[in-house]
This record gives C-alpha cells, structure tokens and sequence, in this order.
C-alpha cells in the first residue's frame, strides 16, 4: 500500500521527570514523522523512553512528576502542544488512539464489553440512539473477529481470554476511526499464536482504513513483520533511523548493530547468545557525549565528549536512513550477524 | 457416618471436581455455620426494621405519653400483665412501645449518617486518590485529625454549643464517620487509579470526571457498600452513647440509650427499665454486625481483615 502524505510529525520532543535522583530526560529531543498508511516501529530496550514518547505525543505523561518540556507535535500541520486541555481531549481517541500493554487491565471488570465499545463510541459521537450503538458495537467485535458478537457484546472481560481481550481493545480504539494508533507493546502479554493473530488483524485494519500506527516493541520479529519505518531509541533519544529493510540490512549505529546480534536466530547455532557489555545508561545520570559510547566498541574519546550529529547513513540511495555516530565510517557497512 | 458424608457432599455441585474434604465432620459443621447466621440474622434485622417503619401502629402504646397510676409496672412473666409486655418506666409509659419507636430514631440516625458521611468520604476519597498532590495530603491530614480527635468530647462541645438535637447526632456521625470512607476510598483508588482501563479512558479522551464517575466510583462500590453494612451497629452504639451521655437525642424521645440512662437509679428496684433497652441495642449491634459481615463476605473477600 503506497504511503500518503505526512500526518504525524514530531520535531525536537523533549519530556523531563523529576525524580529523587534528579532530574531524567526521559525524551531528549525525538524527532520523526508518520504518514498516512504507514507503520512505525520504535524499538530500545527498557527505559529508553519510547512509551514516554507515545504518551507525550497524547500529551498524557504522569504530572506532575513528568511534562513535556518543548518541541512540537504537528498533527496535520497544528501543534498538538498548542491545544487547550478541552481540545486536546477531543484528539484523544479520535484522531490518535493508543493500545496499552496488558489487555488483562484495559477493560474495566464493572462493564461489558459492548457497554465498554459503545462508550468510546458514544464519546465521540453523542445522541447516537442506543438501538444504533449497539450495532455498532457488534460491528466493531465483527471487524476484530470475534466469533458471535451478537453474543459476545454482553460477556464481561473476565470472561474472555486475554487474546479476545486484546482484541476487544482494539475494537475500542479502532471504534473512532482515528488516523493514528499508538500500539504500546500490546503483544507482551499474548503467545506467540495469539500474537500473530493479532498483528495479522492490525494489519487488516491499517489496509482498510488507512490507519497509521506507531508500534512500540522490543521484538525485531514483529518490527521486520509490521513496520516501514524503524526508529531505534536509546536513553531518550532517537540514535537510527531508517525504513525497516535498510535497518536489517545495513544498520549503521553500533546499538541497533548489538541489538540485531542479540536476537536470537532460529538457522544458526551459537553457544551464547550475544549480548551487549555493559548496563543501559542511568537516565538520571547520562553520559555527556554518546549514550551509548559506554558500552560501545568504537568509541573514543570524541564520543564520550561530545553527542554526534544525526548523518546519512553511508548506504547512499536510502536518503531517510539516518544515525546518530561519529564513527559511521570506521564502522562501516558490513553486515552483522543476523 | 456414611449418611455423614452424603450429607456434607451434598451441597457441592455435581460435574464440580473439587476435592474430598479431608475431615468430613467438620467440613460439615463449617458448612452449616457458614449458613445458619444467614437466616438469623434475615430475622433479626427484620425484627429491627420492620418495627421501625410501622412503628406508628405496631407500637400498643404512645411512646411519649404516660399514665402515672401505671409507673413502674413490671414486665408481663415478673407480675406484670399484657398490658405493658415489658413493664412501665417511672412516668408510666410502656417500655415495648419506646423500645419500637426507638429502633426508628436510632435506625434514622445511622442511615442519614451514614449517608451523609459515606457520600462525603467517598467524595474526597475518590478526589484525593485520584488527584493526588496536595488535594491528596489536604484530605489524609484531615483524615488523621478527625480520626485522632475523641468522639465523645466532640460530642459534648457541639451538644453544649448548639444544644443536643438530632441534628446535633447527625452532626457527630458524619464527623466521625466521613474519615473511614475517605481513608478506603482513596487507598483503593491509588490502585484502581494504575490500572490500564483507566490509561485507556484517558487515551479515549474521557474527561476526569467522567472517569472518576463512570471508571473509579463503580469498582470502589463495593467497598463501601461493605464499610456502609458494618457501620451500622457502630453508629447505632454511637448514638446511645451520646443519648445515655445526655448529649445525643433529647428527652423526651425515645431512644435507646436514653431509655438505658433513664432506668439507671432504678436499676435495683425496675431492672427492666434499662434492661430491655440495652438488650435491644446490644441484639441490634449484634444481628447488623453480623449482617455486615455477611456482606462483606459476598461482596469482597479482600476485606475480611478490616
């Protein structure tokens, strides 16, 4: 499906936490944008701030301990940081909707599932007659396929397994018919046969509406599966990237290089799983130059000083693929093990 | 013993696979007890609140009014007659009638209190645990005050600045009670509060209130319906103490503790004066705790050690 024009576009995000320990830059300066039909994956490990990301875009960071601090957030050309509560609200759920990790907590135990369907779709869409609601609700269990949702629409979330579940969640988000959807790890807490289900339905959604979603994960299976675009993070920052063939075929940051060698592959046998030396980089206390540069192979003195550019990438043709290094050229393009 | 056994396999559903009790006589006997309160305490809150909403007509005699030539009349099995089944106070008025009309003010005064109370610690709780920050601190540290300051002089400085009225009981009640719901409350709020469904309301941009109202409040109802269940008997032992006090309801209204206060110089020669009263309260307490338990019980395990 060919991509449409830019609907998304962060520049320069930046979210600071106040912590005991002081003052975290949980994103620090996160640039990228999202076009219509497209699939955005944003991978790094934990704490490298990518759910903070997708919750500052919603403008929805726990306050007030945390609060986006600057750059924009353009959703059709206006600046969502711009918007008044009462309007920013309005977005939510409408324009840009959000899966959560866990689908055992996203449904609320009070409610049935159509109640909880037709809520969201009440929401956006007042004096609806019920009669109508209902359908609707049924529809939207239909487009997720859930089996019998004539049926279905009166169970309540315990009694639905944890994939219906998800789906049921996707059923709520995709209710609206938003142009964005934020999908936060939401295959964490499914098996791997629930888990293709799920993306395989996502999938179909996007195809059929047109939707842009941003996939927040760690797996690199479901981001060579899902995405178009990868964006590597790593301590808050955004340190490759590119679209998702250049980034499994040439990735050019040592990171995203060590995390391609960290996944396990199913046609070689190793010894010992490959893992990157060292620990993620307290946020509270970042090193000045190169976040990674501790862990990093190639670093030198340069790196620890000074935080590198966001270059090209040295695969020449791939103009959007970019990183954040000093060494690009000492490192340059030969494949990891992968 | 064979019988036994049938008997306590029983009440298990068939096609349920659940294990053989391990001791089957004392299965048993749990099971039992786990269902006679049940039905007692059915009756014996009936017995408190069906008196107390017909007390107008059950009641043989007016409460307020007394017939002097009839003071001190013992109860009907201690020389008394049917006239009077539980004997005359010193002014002559009849025991069993104050007794029922007292179940209505002593029954009046928990719900009103406790709704009000209840509506208003719900209230704050559900603010405080939900917004956090200094509205949060603002309630706890009130929750403290209120739970530190002594009942009874509280009491007895409004009762004297104000004079004892029912308002004045309501008054002391809420005050009282208020900090109970607001400190569970809240505590369940921080929870639910973490829970995704509520990331999700706010993702599907719901507004604050609607979640408090629509996602917060019906997860928290049980809690407080239990905490409303047990109150009862506190509130009604509350409320005569402060009559026997002399700072709860005022003479001449029949209330329970009122009616233990006043047969209190007679205890040697009219016993029954203060007795039947404090019998009543005491069975009161008794069948609503009880009641309160049982609720509980079905409606939120999580509470058993509350």
């Amino acid at each position: 499906m060919p991509l449409g024009d830019t609907i998304l576009q962060v520049e320069n995000l930046q979210t600071h936490i106040d912590t005991k320990m002081g003052l975290v830059k949980a994103v620090d300066g996160v640039s990228f944008s999202l076009r219509r039909g497209e699939t955005l994956g944003i991978v790094g490990e934990s704490g490298s701030g990518k759910s903070m990301t997708a919750l500052s875009i919603l403008r929805l960071v726990p306050r007030p301990a945390a609060r986006i601090v600057g750059g924009r957030v353009m959703l059709n050309g206006e600046d969502l940081l711009s918007y008044d509560a009462e309007r920013m609200r309005r977005v939510r759920g409408r324009a840009i909707s959000m899966v959560l990790q866990d689908p055992q907590t996203s449904l609320n135990p009070v409610y049935s599932i159509g109640g909880q369907i037709t809520e969201a779709i009440a929401n956006q869409q007042r004096k609806l007659p019920r009669l109508e609601l209902l359908k609707r609700a049924v529809a939207a269990l239909k487009t997720v396929h859930v089996a019998a949702p004539e049926q279905r629409v009166r169970d309540y979330p315990h009694q639905l397994s944890g994939g219906m579940k998800q789906r049921v969640v996707a059923a709520i988000a995709n209710s609206c018919e938003p142009q964005i959807l934020i999908a936060d790890e939401p295959t964490t807490a499914l098996d791997a046969t629930i888990q293709a289900q799920y993306l395989r339905l996502l999938k179909e959604i996007q195809q059929e509406s047109g939707l842009s979603i941003i996939f927040i994960t760690h797996d690199f299976g479901i981001v060579a599966n899902m995405c178009d675009h990868v964006a590597v993070m790593y301590g808050g920052r955004v340190v490759e990237y590119g679209p998702v063939r250049a980034i499994f075929n040439s990735p050019a940051h040592p990171y995203t290089r060590a995390l391609l060698s960290s996944v396990p592959a199913v046609d070689r046998t190793v010894d010992r799983l490959y893992s990157i030396p060292g620990q993620p980089p307290m946020l509270w206390d970042l090193p000045r130059g190169c976040r990674f540069a501790p862990r990093c192979e190639w670093a030198d003195s340069r790196c620890h000083q000074e935080y590198p550019p966001t270059v090209p990438s040295l695969d020449a043709g791939q103009a959007a693929h970019t990183a954040s290094c000093w060494k690009l050229e000492d490192i340059g393009l030969e494949n990891v093990r992968c | 013993m064979s019988s036994d056994e049938q008997e306590s396999v029983a009440p298990i559903e068939p096609g349920s696979e659940r294990p053989p009790e391990p001791q089957p006589s004392s299965g048993r006997r749990r099971a039992r007890w786990r269902n006679y309160p049940v039905v007692s305490i059915f009756i014996l809150v009936a017995l408190l609140v069906f008196p107390a909403i017909t007390a107008d007509w059950l009641a043989p005699h007016d409460p307020l009014q007394g017939s002097i030539p009839d003071r001190r009349e013992p109860p009907v099995f201690f020389g008394g007659t049917w006239e009077y089944p539980l004997g005359t106070d010193r002014i002559g008025r009849d025991i069993l009638s104050r007794i029922i009309h007292g179940a209505k003010v002593s029954l009046s005064i928990s719900l009103i209190g406790i709704f009000f109370g209840g509506v208003l610690g719900t209230l704050l709780g559900l603010l405080a645990g939900y917004f956090r920050g200094w509205l949060d601190a603002v309630v706890m540290r009130l929750v403290d005050i209120s739970l530190a300051l002594p009942t009874i002089l509280l009491a007895l400085v409004l009762a004297v600045s104000v004079g004892p009225s029912f308002q004045t009981v309501i008054i002391v009640v809420v005050f009282v009670l208020w900090a109970f719901y607001a400190r569970q409350v809240r505590g369940e709020v921080l929870s639910i509060r973490e829970r995704d469904f509520v990331a999700r309301a706010r993702v599907a941009g719901n507004s604050h209130a609607r979640i408090i109202v629509r996602h917060i409040l019906p997860n928290v109802a049980n809690t407080i319906i239990v905490l409303a269940t047990l109150q009862v008997g506190s509130v009604i032992i509350l409320e005569a103490a402060l009559s026997f006090l002399g700072v709860g309801i005022p003479k001449p209204t029949p209330a329970w503790g009122l009616m233990v206060a006043d047969g209190r110089q007679l205890i040697v020669s009219a016993w029954w004066i203060s007795l039947f009263p404090g019998l009543a309260i005491t069975l009161t307490v008794l069948a609503l705790n009880l009641f309160g338990d049982w609720v509980r019980d079905r409606l939120d395990p999580k509470l058993t050690q509350v």
